[in-house]
């Protein structure tokens, strides 16, 4: 993480004569020097500073380049695959949302210079309808200067009858760097990760797991709180059929926030009491004292018939609006992975307050994230070959 | 204002066996004192030493409106209840249109707001009983329906039953379902028997209610819903029920006052107005339905209240429409099984009083200080004749008719009024 303490030696041979070479005051120098970062408008100036003494320096340069390769706690980060928030342990979700906390400087994010992952490739492989995470990937991937393509499911050989094995088998043959896959049957994903040579990320299976949605989800509240452990935090709706409940549930847990399910018996999966949570079926006492509360899409394309009787009395009884939000008794902010049904699980008056509403920035950081997640699944596939 | 004093009682109160002679004093329509030292006030009621008990509550009674009032309204039923000691009445939904959707509990309880006893309704378990389309059973709750109820129809799919208990949990409401594998009744007008089969009629086996039973009881464990299984004939579902509620408090049962009082044989030459839903079964199973409310595994005895004008019943057995009218002859037709010594006294009420008030979440069905003062007084012991012409149910498809009953009801209170008083 600590770069400038090169710079300021190595280039201007110390705090004072870098003083004197920047004009600026040496108690300024000596807080780069200790914080080991230098804040982004002084780049300018130094960049120029150093061409006097020979030195070319890019915005590059100040880039922590070194927390990749050595990963926070001095724990290697090594996994080559992103298929379920249980595969990580705490020190890699650490390095994980640190590098998503770097890319979200929007001038870091969109440096064109940015070569992480330079001449890789990156398939995105939905078979499923995806907006935001297929872009959200697919803008990642480019701002970190790799080749995206995406494929069609609609026109592709599926439609003609191919197994997922053998769409796999195709496109390993292709030699991408990294698969990105969304996939109606839970676990399909895995299965894809044991047939290629590539990384795998899972951008959602099923009923089972998301886990780029939770890291951006807890990415979110950390820059929103500064921290997620000690939050309470309530997953509100429709957990039966959430992969991303599943995904926040282990992550959320694992950072040490308490979190807790509300939703009707219906849409709660059995024994979900066993997995380190509280269960609710009531938003008035499970929403008390919580500073997060996320509400999920009432899935109704995933129920065989309804579990519940109408929106209408969905709405009245689990649907946040100002009334139920004030049960937390606090000041709280409400997140939704999206898309939004306006009217069933949230009022438009709470979705488009931005007091309280992080659904925007988590569409943000969502960018971000995922050029950490790639960046990080990259260097280790570097530094494993 | 509003002060009365019931003397000279002999007051039971089933919810603690309490049972000593004593007045009740009773003050803007709550019991505001009782016992053998109250001191009188206001108008004084004498109960010339009859049985002084809290009104009862019927949790299943059928009326023909909306939709059928040729049958039977709200008012007459209510009119009718009074009459036999009830104060309280649970509507079933199978009216037409069903009672599926808030207006219609709405109207429900527009309707009771000028009633002289408490109307409640009870919400469908399913759109137009369809037994697959969940209703808003939150927002019913919320407007007033005290249960949920499929009418006479089963909830013939395990996963739809299996949603419902579920789903009703989230608001501690109670579901009430009839126990019946319909592709073994469907069809059938008699309980399976040598006797049924002598009359060449079709009939459904016991084990048809046992076999819903069983699937309800396990249903209700997975998902600890508060499930009554609604209206018992057998002895068979009798001994599941028995079991399952060693482990599972969820669990209660009714029974109709019919299939305590009748067995097979009362249909006879094909009388129709014994033609019951579910049939009535033999007299053993009848015995052990006795013993059931006796060592109180019964929780709650139910009129089944079924009015059907004499077109719908006047037709051969098996087209004539099922159902008898009760609210008249509960009460009287429970006595007379107490006087035969068939029945406990204080266990038969609360069946009917304290019992059902606990399914209900009703503060009524007992006689305690600022408990509304439903109450009635009753003669265990006078002899009468059943005749079906005399009562005030617009149907008069009485099983009963003709019979010698043993006890009736003398007065009926509720909320501290006089609504029936058979001296006049």
């Amino acid at each position: 993480m600590t770069y400038s303490k090169n710079i300021i030696d190595n280039i201007f041979g110390g705090i004072r004569p870098a003083s004197r070479a920047l004009d600026k005051a040496a108690t300024t120098i000596q807080g780069w020097y200790d914080s080991g970062t230098i804040p982004q408008k002084h780049w300018a100036g130094i960049i120029s500073a150093a061409k006097v003494f020979n030195h070319s320096l890019s915005s590059e340069d100040f880039f922590p380049q070194q927390t990749t390769k050595l990963g926070s706690f001095g724990y290697p980060f090594n996994k080559i695959h992103c298929l379920s928030i249980g595969d990580f342990n705490r020190p890699d979700i650490e390095t994980l949302l640190s590098l998503g906390e770097h890319y979200l400087d929007l001038n870091i994010q969109k440096n064109p210079n940015n070569r992480v992952l330079k001449g890789k490739t990156l398939i995105n492989l939905f078979f499923e309808n995806s907006t935001r995470t297929e872009k959200s990937f697919e803008l990642a991937a480019k701002r970190l200067g790799a080749d995206t393509i995406s494929m069609q499911i609609a026109s592709s050989s599926i439609k003609k009858g191919e197994t997922l094995m053998d769409t796999a088998a195709t496109l390993n043959a292709m030699n991408p760097d990294i698969l990105v896959v969304r996939h109606s049957a839970s676990g399909a994903p895995a299965l894809l990760a044991q047939k290629v040579s590539c990384s795998v990320i899972n951008a959602g299976d099923g009923m089972h797991e998301h886990p780029t949605q939770a890291l951006l989800d807890a990415l979110t509240i950390k820059s929103a709180f500064k921290k997620i452990s000690g939050l309470r935090i309530a997953i509100c709706g429709d957990i039966l059929h959430s992969r991303v409940a599943r995904s926040n549930v282990k992550l959320l847990n694992m950072l040490g926030a308490e979190v807790r399910l509300i939703g009707p018996k219906t849409l709660l999966p059995p024994e979900a009491k066993t997995w380190g949570v509280s269960v609710f079926n009531n938003m008035k006492e499970g929403l008390e004292d919580c500073d997060i509360v996320i509400m999920l899409r009432l899935q109704l394309e995933r129920m065989s018939d309804a579990l519940i009787p109408s929106k209408r009395e969905y709405f009245h009884f689990y649907g946040l609006d100002k009334e139920k939000i004030a049960y937390t008794k606090k000041k709280t902010f409400v997140m939704h992975p999206g898309p939004m049904n306006r009217g069933v699980e949230i009022s438009s008056e709470i979705a488009d307050d931005e007091q309280i509403s992080l659904i925007k920035k988590q569409v943000e950081t969502g960018v971000a994230m995922r050029m950490g997640i790639l960046h990080a699944l990259s260097e280790s596939q570097d530094n494993n070959k | 204002m509003n002060t009365s004093t019931i003397i000279n009682a002999r007051i039971i109160n089933p919810e603690d066996g309490y049972d000593k002679l004593g007045s009740i004093l009773i003050e803007s329509g709550t019991i505001s004192d009782f016992g053998p030292e109250v001191k009188t006030k206001g108008q004084i009621i004498d109960a010339q030493g009859l049985v002084c008990a809290p009104g009862l509550i019927d949790m299943r009674v059928n009326t023909g409106e909306p939709g059928k009032e040729n049958r039977e309204t709200i008012n007459t039923a209510a009119k009718a209840a009074a009459a036999g000691g009830i104060t309280s009445i649970v509507l079933m939904p199978d009216t037409n249109p069903v009672i599926d959707d808030i207006s219609l509990v709405d109207f429900i309880n527009r309707k009771a707001e000028n009633a002289p006893i408490n109307i409640f309704a009870a919400g469908a378990l399913t759109k137009n009983l369809d037994g697959s389309t969940l209703t808003e059973i939150g927002l019913m709750s919320e407007a007033g329906a005290l249960m949920f109820s499929n009418g006479a129809l089963p909830i013939t799919n395990a996963q739809t039953m299996r949603r419902l208990l579920s789903y009703s949990s989230n608001f501690d409401c109670l579901i009430s379902s009839r126990p019946l594998e319909s592709s073994l009744s469907i069809n059938t007008v008699a309980h399976e028997s040598d006797f049924s089969a002598r009359l060449g009629l079709s009939s459904s086996p016991a084990v048809s209610e046992l076999i819903i039973v069983q699937r309800d009881i396990a249903l209700a464990e997975l998902t600890d819903g508060k499930l009554l299984i609604d209206l018992i004939s057998s002895s068979k579902s009798l001994n599941a029920i028995k079991q399952a509620k060693l482990k599972h408090p969820n669990i209660s049962c009714s029974v109709s006052i019919n299939h305590l009082s009748l067995n097979e044989n009362d249909i006879g030459d094909y009388r129709t107005f014994a033609k019951l839903d579910p049939p009535l079964r033999e007299e053993s199973d009848r015995l052990a339905l006795l013993k059931g409310i006796n060592q109180g595994i019964i929780d709650v005895i139910v009129s089944s209240h079924d009015p059907r004008p004499a077109g719908e019943k006047r037709l051969p057995y098996a087209q004539a429409a099922s159902g008898a009218i009760g609210l008249e002859t509960l009460l009287a037709a429970g006595l007379s099984l107490v006087a035969d010594k068939q029945l406990n006294l204080m266990k038969f009420l609360a069946a009917l009083t304290c019992n059902p008030a606990k399914l209900l979440g009703l503060d009524s069905g007992r006689i305690s200080k600022s408990a509304p003062a439903d109450l009635i007084i009753f003669d265990p012991n006078t002899p009468w004749v059943c005749k079906g012409k005399d009562f005030l149910s617009k149907s008069k498809n009485t099983p009963f008719d003709g019979r010698l009953m043993t006890g009736r009801n003398i007065k009926t209170i509720c909320k501290g009024k006089l609504v029936f008083d058979f001296s006049n």
